[in-house]
């Protein structure tokens, strides 16, 4: 077995209420997140209509977690509709819709609040103009509902000065025809959210998908794209791919770009190989058989 | 029950704004294929100029609409104004004006029929759909409520109400009921937006109840998308607040073929008004005769229905649809090399063989 140099501080993140009524993270997960600053995270529960809020939104905005990246590329030897597709889409993550200020202004008629702030929107902008650059991409796409404000653009046409990477706007029509025409999407919170679970599809779905929060000075918690799964769970029918992959792109985040590209040719050459993969990848393995699968040829690797 | 046109000696009186882009001359097409199919529907033209700043003419075109009940309506250019309630969308207001809360798009994939685009990346065939997309047109997230509370902060509301929830969860379950159709499912984003989206959620689980032969569901709009593009043909009748309806649309679009090919129709309590399904305004493509004329035609077949002409309908429908996929005379986005007019020439030969000419 290869060993990556990682030491793990295992915390739960079950949502805690104060004596005031407001939802904390437990104060352990804050600590250890503080003196860490790297976290790999599996998917929480969010109750819908009612209950805590998302504890997934919780983490990000305590961390400054501002950057979602979500790398999408077709997957060598699983076949989809889409080939071709190899596209990066950054999330705004800080605000938006989830700002999560609603209140109900009389019976019946309730108010949400969207915040957009240009301090958000330059940051994030310049963000994927930066990732651009420093993975090798050369276009970014800024996506928004042109009638509807977007700083985001706003400040990605202004990246585009600085840097030498193209920018474009666009909304979603094109994506499910031709989304190979697509390099690095930035966007707001929503559409980021939509978006990327989108691009998941047109790749062979969440099993897959891995993705990364970033914030300031390195902080980053890596966590894949797909939800707690209720109707597989327990039942070892799980792909860890996304999960693998998001561990993956938290290992080039410290720099141990070795043992990163190792874990993510197995996990590649287990899929284009066929024979063992999970139900969602048209296969009839155990998440524990394709496991040991990609663990038997991280060995051999080394 | 919805109200139908005005008759006036046999003739059936419609708006028609034409709009801007590609959508004066659809409208052309539009009345030669209506005219060589006979149909008794005179158009009462209201032109409106988006770009002077009193916005001339959408008045009179409210009012127009108003007193026909029924219209054919081109899309209005709305610019990408950045700067927070500066330029509200005209089509937004032309809805508001007239009380359209429902927009109803059909999507079905075509025999043979896709996107060039996606016959370039190897997607010959488009995915079997047969799903109705039924949006909420009036509050939400184009409340158009806006403003720069502080230089750099904008805040922009998004409003719910019971009312307005419920009257299109009333909707969406009629139709469902009328067309036959087995399941609804509601897109939400209730997780997040517990109050908001809990409430229409709350508001179409409420109403389901009086449809008991109808089932229903409900899907988080993220995964939704993801579902769209997987399996595409998963889903029956899709029912969104108004932003989510956007995106599902645009995705179904893209799904079955593009813009240039779905009919779609907003409807509220007093009128109907017909258009693409897609509202753009391709200006990219005016004035080149390159437009895919089929939406429009496919519009003015659905507004020919609720005028309750019917078999007029199903002829230029017949038509539109063979020339597509039959005789495959088609433009550009869909993979041919007509241009509009030769397309339109094509489904007016196809009626007239139908409808011989009785005289001059
Ligand atoms: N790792 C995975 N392997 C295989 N299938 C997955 C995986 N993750 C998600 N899926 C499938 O994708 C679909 C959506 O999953 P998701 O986890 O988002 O569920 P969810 O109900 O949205 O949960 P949550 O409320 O926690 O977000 C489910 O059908 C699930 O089985
Ligand atoms: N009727 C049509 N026939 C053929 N192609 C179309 C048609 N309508 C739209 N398209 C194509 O679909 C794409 C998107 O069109 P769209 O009108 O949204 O362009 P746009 O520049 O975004 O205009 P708008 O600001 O009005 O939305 C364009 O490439 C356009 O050429
Ligand atoms: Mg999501
Ligand atoms: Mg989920």
């Amino acid at each position: 077995m290869i060993k990556v140099p990682i030491r793990w501080e295992e915390r739960t993140v079950t949502a805690i209420q104060t004596s005031s009524g407001q939802w904390i993270i437990p104060p352990e997960a804050t600590e250890s997140m503080n003196a860490n600053k790297i976290g790999l995270k599996g998917p929480l529960k969010t109750p819908i209509a009612a209950g805590h809020p998302s504890m997934n939104l919780l983490l990000r905005k305590t961390f400054d977690l501002y950057a979602n990246v979500r790398p999408c590329v077709s997957i060598e030897g699983f076949k989809t509709p889409y080939s071709g597709v190899d596209l990066v889409t950054i999330r705004e993550n800080t605000e938006g819709e989830y700002s999560g200020i609603e209140h109900v202004i009389v019976d019946g008629v309730v108010q949400s609040i969207k915040l957009i702030t240009e301090d958000a929107s330059r940051r994030i902008a310049e963000f994927a103009f930066e990732y651009a650059r420093n993975n090798q991409r050369s276009t970014v796409t800024a996506v928004h509902k042109a009638n509807i404000m977007c700083h985001i653009w706003k400040c990605s046409q202004l990246c585009v000065e600085q840097h030498d990477v193209d920018e474009k706007a666009q909304e979603a029509i094109p994506m499910v025809q031709d989304p190979s025409q697509f390099d690095v999407l930035v966007m707001p919170n929503l559409y980021g959210d939509i978006l990327s679970d989108l691009c998941a599809g047109l790749i062979g779905g969440l099993g897959v998908t891995p993705s990364g929060n970033i914030g300031e000075n390195g902080v980053a918690i890596f966590e894949s794209v797909h939800g707690t799964a209720p109707d597989i769970a327990g039942l070892d029918l799980a792909n860890p791919t996304a999960l693998l992959l998001s561990a993956v792109m938290m290992l080039r985040h410290i720099e141990l770009y070795g043992h990163a590209k190792k874990i993510e040719a197995a996990c590649f050459e287990t899929i284009k190989d066929g024979k063992v993969l999970t139900k969602d990848l048209g296969g009839n393995s155990k998440c524990s058989e394709f496991t040991s699968e990609i663990c038997r040829r991280v060995r051999d690797h080394d | 029950h919805l109200p139908v046109g005005q008759l006036y000696g046999g003739r059936y009186m419609v708006t028609q704004i034409p709009g801007d882009g590609v959508g004066p001359e659809l409208m052309g097409h539009v009345e030669r294929v209506l005219a060589s199919a006979r149909v008794p529907v005179e158009f009462e033209v209201a032109r409106v100029d988006s770009g002077s700043p009193g916005r001339r003419g959408l008045g009179a075109a409210i009012r127009a609409v108003g007193r026909n009940g029924v219209a054919l309506k081109g899309n209005f250019e709305s610019a990408a104004d950045a700067t927070p309630g500066h330029r509200r969308s005209l089509n937004v207001h032309f809805r508001n004006g007239l009380g359209l809360f429902a927009s109803v798009n059909h999507y079905r994939s075509l025999e043979g029929v896709c996107s060039a685009a996606a016959a370039r990346r190897g997607r010959s065939r488009a995915p079997d759909m047969d799903t109705v997309v039924i949006r909420e047109t009036t509050e939400g997230e184009y409340a158009h409520l806006e403003h720069e509370s502080v230089p750099g902060v904008v805040e922009s509301l998004k409003i719910i109400t019971r009312r307005r929830s419920l009257r299109l969860a009333e909707f969406a379950f009629g139709y469902a009921r009328r067309h036959g159709r087995r399941r609804v499912t509601v897109v939400h984003k209730a997780n997040i937006m517990k109050l908001a989206d809990g409430l229409f959620l709350e508001c179409c689980r409420r109403v389901s109840e009086g449809y008991p032969e109808v089932e229903f569901d409900a899907v988080i709009v993220d995964n939704a998308t993801m579902q769209l593009v997987s399996r595409p043909g998963q889903f029956d009748v899709l029912v969104t607040p108004n932003l989510y309806g956007v995106v599902v649309n645009n995705i179904c679009a893209g799904l079955v073929g593009g813009p240039g090919l779905v009919p779609g129709a907003s409807y509220g309590r007093r009128c109907a008004v017909f258009q693409t399904a897609i509202r753009n305004t391709a200006p990219g493509l005016a004035g080149r005769d390159a437009a895919n004329p089929v939406a429009m035609l496919l519009a003015s077949c659905l507004m020919l229905e609720h005028l309750r002409l019917g078999a007029h309908a199903r002829l230029i429908r017949r038509a539109v649809l063979r020339t597509l996929t039959r005789d495959r005379v088609r433009t550009r986005d869909v993979g041919g090399d007509a241009s509009s007019t030769q397309v339109v020439d094509h489904v007016v030969r196809l009626i007239e063989e139908e409808v011989p000419h009785r005289g001059r």
